[in-house]
């Protein structure tokens, strides 16, 4: 039987991207869903997420039992998980883009806004750059990915990072932890590189 | 390193169909946006740009199928233009599958767009597309293909895009666009210096040596360029080489920054 993945919807997220990019890794059981029923009960659980974070945030808890339903699944019964962009500043406990709102708090770190050391450095961070690993993370291998973002997440030990890139200064690239993984860059438009993550997070067993 | 300078091809699309094509013989149908966008996608183009450029607002559906079906095939950031007047515009167009919606004419008349857009899909989205002349007391903002002036002055209009919530600005020269001349690098570094967010280089690329010229010269964080790639006169890895010859930080070459 194949696995039950999740891809949640919560009107925050480039689904379509998501679920394509998913597919052309391999997977095929995956629920587009806002359904906390369907992500408690998921295989693999994916969170995408655009945007602002306080807006992905509100708009999470807006979905009836959502929050505990990933509790539940994440933290209780260990499922895979895949944070990506405000997904995986949304495993971090704070977020202060747009005013102070709560994370998951999965993670230990704060949501901030990238600030420009140099003038010529800009702001959102877009484009393709480097993932340099910390360490020996899980499914991550070093290259280039893309990055779109004006918020990162930074860790309350930044040395727990999985992976980061350098945007005026280290940025955190990747943050996870057990059965749960967080990229900053977007798989999804990462091409090659990013589908054979996505693969590689298809077939992880944590 | 740092982020890479970014190399943007794009297709400038009428009634769902490609108005200046590249003839690669591997292609079953030339004319079909979705056909170019994978032989850019293989090409690893590192972000791709359609422009709607069709009259009437019948055909727009077209676009938003050509965008789905794009979105489906191709593992890149995908940014869409034309005819967007409205939040809603943007959103059917990000839900089909763009990455990014860049606005043009209705962000002169109505700036407050970009702000609406930006509040609702985050600035990351949202490009502010300027087209400019240069007239006698500097460059002014044309509407309408370059035909209509508005008495806005770029440089303003730039910024307050930007403060609006845009989270890339790009820049097209109307004198330099189709001329083969290189850009206008003056109206690309008075923009590119004078806002905080990314700046993509547009109009009048005619050989690698622009494309260079538009980072170094024009500090632009992108270039972007259609008929030099459609045409066949350089590949994407060419136009790479280029830049990385001249030590400017691209995808692939690792000994360069």
């Amino acid at each position: 039987m194949s696995e039950r993945i999740a891809l949640i919807d919560y009107g925050a997220g480039n689904l379509r991207s998501v679920h394509n990019a998913l597919a052309a890794a391999g997977a095929e059981g995956v629920a587009v869903t806002a359904d906390a029923d369907i992500v408690r009960a998921a295989d693999r659980i994916v969170l995408p997420g655009v945007g602002a974070f306080g807006h992905c945030r509100d708009a999470l808890a807006g979905l009836p039992g959502m929050i505990e339903a990933l509790g539940d699944a994440v933290i209780d019964r260990a499922r895979p998980f895949l944070g990506i962009c405000v997904g995986m500043q949304l495993m971090a406990a704070r977020g202060e883009e747009h005013g102070v709102h709560e994370g998951l708090g999965w993670i230990a770190g704060t949501v901030r806004p990238l600030v420009a050391s140099d003038p010529r450095l800009k702001i959102p961070h877009m484009g393709w750059n480097d993932v340099d690993l910390a360490g020996s993370p899980p499914l991550l291998e070093s290259g280039e990915a893309y990055f779109l973002h004006g918020y990162a997440v930074e860790l309350d030990d930044p040395g727990a990072a999985y992976a980061v890139t350098d945007h005026g200064g280290p940025v955190t690239a990747a943050i996870g932890r057990d059965n749960m993984i967080g990229v900053q860059f977007h798989p999804e438009k990462s091409q090659g590189y990013g589908l054979s993550f996505l693969r590689r997070f298809l077939d992880w067993q944590p | 390193m740092t982020v890479r300078t970014r190399i943007i091809p794009c297709l400038d699309v009428a009634n769902g169909r490609v108005v200046k094509g590249v003839n690669f013989v591997e292609l079953q149908d030339a004319g079909d946006p979705v056909e170019q966008a994978r032989v850019y996608d293989a090409a690893e183009a590192d972000e791709l740009c359609f422009l709607d450029i069709t009259a009437s607002h019948e055909e727009r559906d077209t676009l938003l199928h050509i965008v789905e079906r794009t979105a489906a095939v191709c593992f890149m950031p995908l940014t869409v233009g034309g005819g967007v007047r409205a939040p809603e515009d943007a959103r059917r167009l990000l839900l089909a599958g763009a990455d990014k919606v860049a606005v043009n004419s209705a962000a002169v008349s109505r700036p407050e767009l970009v702000a609406d857009m930006a509040e609702r899909f985050g600035s990351q989205c949202v490009v502010g597309s300027i087209d400019a002349r240069l007239t006698g007391s500097g460059w002014e903002i044309f509407t309408h293909g370059g035909r209509r002036a508005t008495g806005i002055d770029a440089l303003a209009h730039a910024q307050r895009l930007a403060s609006l919530g845009a989270g890339e600005l790009l820049v097209t020269s109307m004198d330099r666009d189709g001329t083969k001349d290189g850009y206008d690098l003056q109206l690309i570094r008075a923009i590119a210096d004078s806002v905080p967010v990314p700046v993509i280089a547009s109009g009048g690329v005619g050989t690698l040596d622009h494309l260079v010229a538009g980072v170094a010269e024009g500090h632009a964080d992108a270039v972007l360029a259609a008929s030099i790639f459609h045409y066949g006169t350089h590949s994407i890895a060419e136009a790479r080489a280029a830049l990385a010859g001249a030590g400017i930080p691209v995808r692939g070459v690792k000994n360069v920054g």
